[in-house]
């Protein structure tokens, strides 16, 4: 092999990097936030709601769990510009993430819903808790600490997906790759770079959760386990 | 301007087929190599292990889109540039899916009960024939419902191959809306075909789970 890598080309782009890397975290961390609220009110929506929209609910997690990102991310961007209506490609980017990972999100909580014991509902409403209440400190809580190390890895997993809104020109992390390796010719290294950094980024969100989870659940017990 | 029409939907069947073909391989070279890299990881070498487990995080620590360019370029300079699109995003998909395959069975092999191996190697079987007499006809049975489940991120991931130049589904619906401008058309018949290919293997897996039950042993 006589290729000769050269890592120098990529040095006067670094500013470009940084600011792919930061449109990268801020997209995955909207589209968390949001997914993590959309997500939640959907489990109990599908736990507890209306029969009408239990089956709501339930055909939208799976439409979206069965189709491809990719495709849910060109009907939102195309769709919108067909409606008339002028959107950034970051909003649309967040917009179709959130889609996403709010049906996952669902399905995930709807695990740790249904594996708190009816007999803890039972007694908090003995105890005159109202539904709020009961929803709050019996049921939630208790059930995102359950499935929190699940919702990380979705989580991760949905930064990595991130890279997918490239698409459709969103300037993240990914689009600033493309548009650098087609300025230097220097592909192959542009992508190993980029891939280090996603592996850096991946490992950073992770420690970032568990440090979040620490302080969130200050129960001392392992996370993820039977209570 | 044409609109979306019998001929466009033809096209789209066929691009299915493609979607159908480029899943297969990455199931069957994933699987594979997974299965490698599921046994390195319950090796009994330390650097066999410690290969595995890097591999596994680089290949699940990297989105799919780079791990694409990367091969697809590498080939390139490693002097395979005359490829066709289909095996540049055949190998992309595998690298993916042995990551990810590697391990849930490596998950499966260890959900069997370590007094297994010791009742097996108390009957003198060898290291080989405890692992493949003994401890992967129970870690199959385990491994059934989330290797189908998995079935479905290959196919929808290989909507990712378009980057490298393969028209698959995604790719396809891309260029018949690029000519008729009927977004919301265009990518609700591609998302419907992919869910026609998806529901089932979804519903299969969950089926294959209550029976086998293993959420609640």
């Amino acid at each position: 092999m006589t290729y000769q890598f050269d890592f120098s080309a990529l040095l006067p782009f670094w500013r470009d990097f940084a600011d792919g890397v930061w449109l990268t975290l801020q997209l995955s961390a909207v589209s968390t936030v949001l997914g993590f609220v959309g997500g939640a009110l959907c489990a109990i929506a599908r736990a507890d709601g209306p029969p009408w929209l239990k089956r709501i609910v339930g055909a939208y997690v799976e439409v979206i769990r069965n189709t491809p990102l990719l495709v849910q991310i060109f009907l939102v961007y195309f769709g919108i510009a067909v409606l008339g209506l002028r959107v950034d490609a970051n909003v649309a980017a967040v917009l179709a993430l959130v889609v996403n990972v709010v049906a996952y999100t669902c399905e995930i909580m709807r695990a740790g819903i249904e594996s708190v014991h009816k007999a803890q509902i039972e007694a908090a409403e003995c105890l005159g808790l109202t539904r709020a209440q009961i929803y709050w400190h019996v049921v939630l809580r208790p059930a995102i600490e359950r499935v929190y190390p699940a919702l990380v890895s979705q989580y991760v997993l949905l930064m990595l997906a991130s890279s997918i809104c490239s698409q459709i020109s969103a300037e993240e992390l990914t689009a600033v790759a493309n548009r650098i390796q087609s300025d230097t010719f220097r592909s192959f290294e542009t992508y190993i770079v980029v891939g280090l950094v996603y592996l850096a980024l991946s490992f950073v969100v992770r420690w970032a959760f568990w440090g979040f989870g620490l302080l969130v659940f200050t129960r001392r017990r392992k996370l993820g386990t039977a209570l | 301007m044409p609109t979306f029409g019998l001929g466009h939907l033809w096209f789209l069947v066929v691009a299915a087929g493609w979607t159908l073909a480029l899943s297969a391989i990455a199931f069957l070279g994933g699987g594979l190599i997974g299965f490698g890299i599921a046994l390195a990881r319950i090796s009994d070498r330390r650097w066999l292990r410690a290969a595995a487990t890097a591999y596994v995080q680089v290949v699940q620590g990297t989105p799919l889109l780079i791990l694409l360019f990367m091969i697809y370029f590498g080939l390139a300079i490693a002097g395979f540039d005359q490829l066709p699109a289909l095996i540049a995003a055949g190998a992309g998909l595998t690298v993916y899916a042995s990551g990810f395959l590697g391990e849930i069975w490596r998950g499966c092999l260890e959900s069997v009960p370590r007094t297994q191996w010791e009742a097996a190697e108390c009957l003198a079987l060898t290291r080989w024939q405890r692992l493949t007499r003994v401890i992967l006809p129970q870690a199959m049975r385990i491994a059934t419902a989330p290797t189908v489940g998995f079935l479905v991120q290959i196919v929808k991931n290989t909507s990712l191959a378009s980057v490298v130049g393969f028209v698959e589904l995604s790719q396809a619906g891309k260029l018949i809306n690029n000519s008729t401008f009927q977004p919301f058309t265009v990518f609700i018949v591609v998302a419907a075909f992919y869910f026609i290919i998806c529901y089932p293997l979804s519903a299969w897996s969950r089926g294959l789970e209550r029976r086998l039950n293993v959420g609640r042993r």
